[in-house]
């Protein structure tokens, strides 16, 4: 039951995008059409639960025990800019479809802020394994959510009659700020 | 080289306006929006912020012709990691309350696209008086964007400013400015008031 209300409020009712504003580059970069917010966040998923995994690892098993907490940055976001690479060779070998489908999104990942956002969430609060790699999920599947709808509202946008200084990034502010407003209606639905 | 030409002056003053990272490049969002709900833990992100680029930037203009081209990023990341790591301690130190207050978002400095941007696009390519006036330009301009956004939302959500009373008690607080939509909401608004700004100044 723990797990599942970890994966419900990473998902929605603390969604990464909307209430801790992580990943909001590619959230306003990658988010002009529909597919490509997709891929992006099938992209996102995958590494996210990885690093909440190798993370956890490191955080537990060398850094705590060798007393040195104090290269955790240093040490996480050497992981995950590896780990990116590592993943991006991987998938070219086994799966060509894939490859092609999250090609160019996967080196974009590592600037990514949900990635170390997360594995930092995760040691805060003290998640046991499992419960990283479930909140890894869950904010993967809240982000891609969010890219999705963002792109839904985004495509209609380029026919709409925007007012001239807000055309761009103006107006993708408004309406995120509309859809946080949305997402606001989730809190209370469950409590961490 | 043509880039010679460009007053030194230019590099610290771009910062603030012309290629301000958050208003015009878009850069460095998400600590941004998030430290904005006053005006203070603006300022302290800023100033962290600030700290950060202009270290690594000096590092990194001192080390630019020994670091191999492809592992240039790796090396960034490193640098900028160590001197996040070396605010966060310090804040965690002497501003226990801000370092509470700011949470995550301090070391998420790392991952701030605004760092590794100035980095890869200046500090790599110019030598280090030209890189330090980018840096503490880029910095000083974060900054203010921080502390206007932090001090509008402050105001109109809980009517103190830096934590000074500064609306009577019968002004109604705006609760939403202060949560992510106000952030949301406040930016956007700030984005296209730049943009009309912009376009004044081009006209006349």
């Amino acid at each position: 039951m723990k797990l599942f209300i970890i994966f419900i409020s990473a998902a929605v009712v603390n969604n990464f995008v909307f209430t801790y504003f992580l990943g909001i580059c590619p959230f306003v970069g990658v988010s002009k059409k529909l597919s490509s917010a997709v891929s992006m966040g099938m992209s996102v998923t995958f590494v996210m639960t990885i690093s909440a995994g190798v993370t956890w690892l490191i955080y537990h098993l060398i850094l705590v025990p060798f007393h040195i907490e104090i290269l955790e940055y240093v040490s996480f976001i050497l992981v995950i800019a590896s780990l990116v690479q590592l993943v991006e060779m991987f998938v070219r070998k086994i799966s060509k479809p894939l490859y092609d489908a999250l090609g160019i999104y996967l080196p974009l990942i590592t600037t990514n802020c949900t990635i170390l956002g997360l594995a930092l969430f995760s040691i805060l609060r003290n998640y046991s394994f499992v419960e990283s790699l479930i909140f890894g999920i869950g904010a993967g599947a809240g982000f891609t959510l969010a890219l999705v709808i963002m792109a839904g509202i985004r495509e209609e946008l380029e026919l709409a009659n925007v007012p001239k200084y807000f055309r761009g990034a103006g107006i993708t502010m408004i309406v995120a700020g509309s859809l946080a407003l949305a997402f606001m209606g989730f809190a209370g639905l469950i409590s961490i | 080289m043509a880039k010679k030409k460009i007053p030194i002056t230019h590099e610290f003053i771009k910062g603030f306006w012309k290629e301000n990272p958050v208003l015009i490049s878009l850069l460095g969002l998400c600590p941004t929006l998030a430290v904005s709900n006053s005006a203070i833990n603006g300022v302290a992100m800023g100033l962290a912020t600030t700290f950060v680029v202009i270290c690594s930037s000096t590092m990194i203009s001192l080390l630019r012709k020994m670091i191999p081209h492809q592992v240039r990023i790796a090396s960034f990341i490193v640098i900028i990691a160590t001197f996040v790591t070396i605010a966060d301690r310090f804040l965690a130190a002497f501003y226990p309350d801000i370092s509470k207050e700011l949470g995550p978002y301090v070391p998420l400095i790392v991952v701030n696209c605004l760092i590794l941007g100035r980095q890869e696009a200046f500090a790599s390519k110019n030598n280090l008086g030209r890189s330090l006036l980018d840096a503490l330009g880029m910095g000083l301009g974060f900054l203010s964007v921080l502390f206007v956004l932090g001090s509008i939302r402050e105001i109109l959500g809980s009517g103190t400013w830096l934590t000074f009373q500064v609306l009577g008690d019968g002004f109604h607080h705006w609760i939403v400015m202060i949560l992510p939509p106000g952030a949301f909401l406040t930016l956007g608004l700030l984005i296209g008031l730049s943009n009309w700004i912009n376009d004044k100044r081009a006209k006349a």
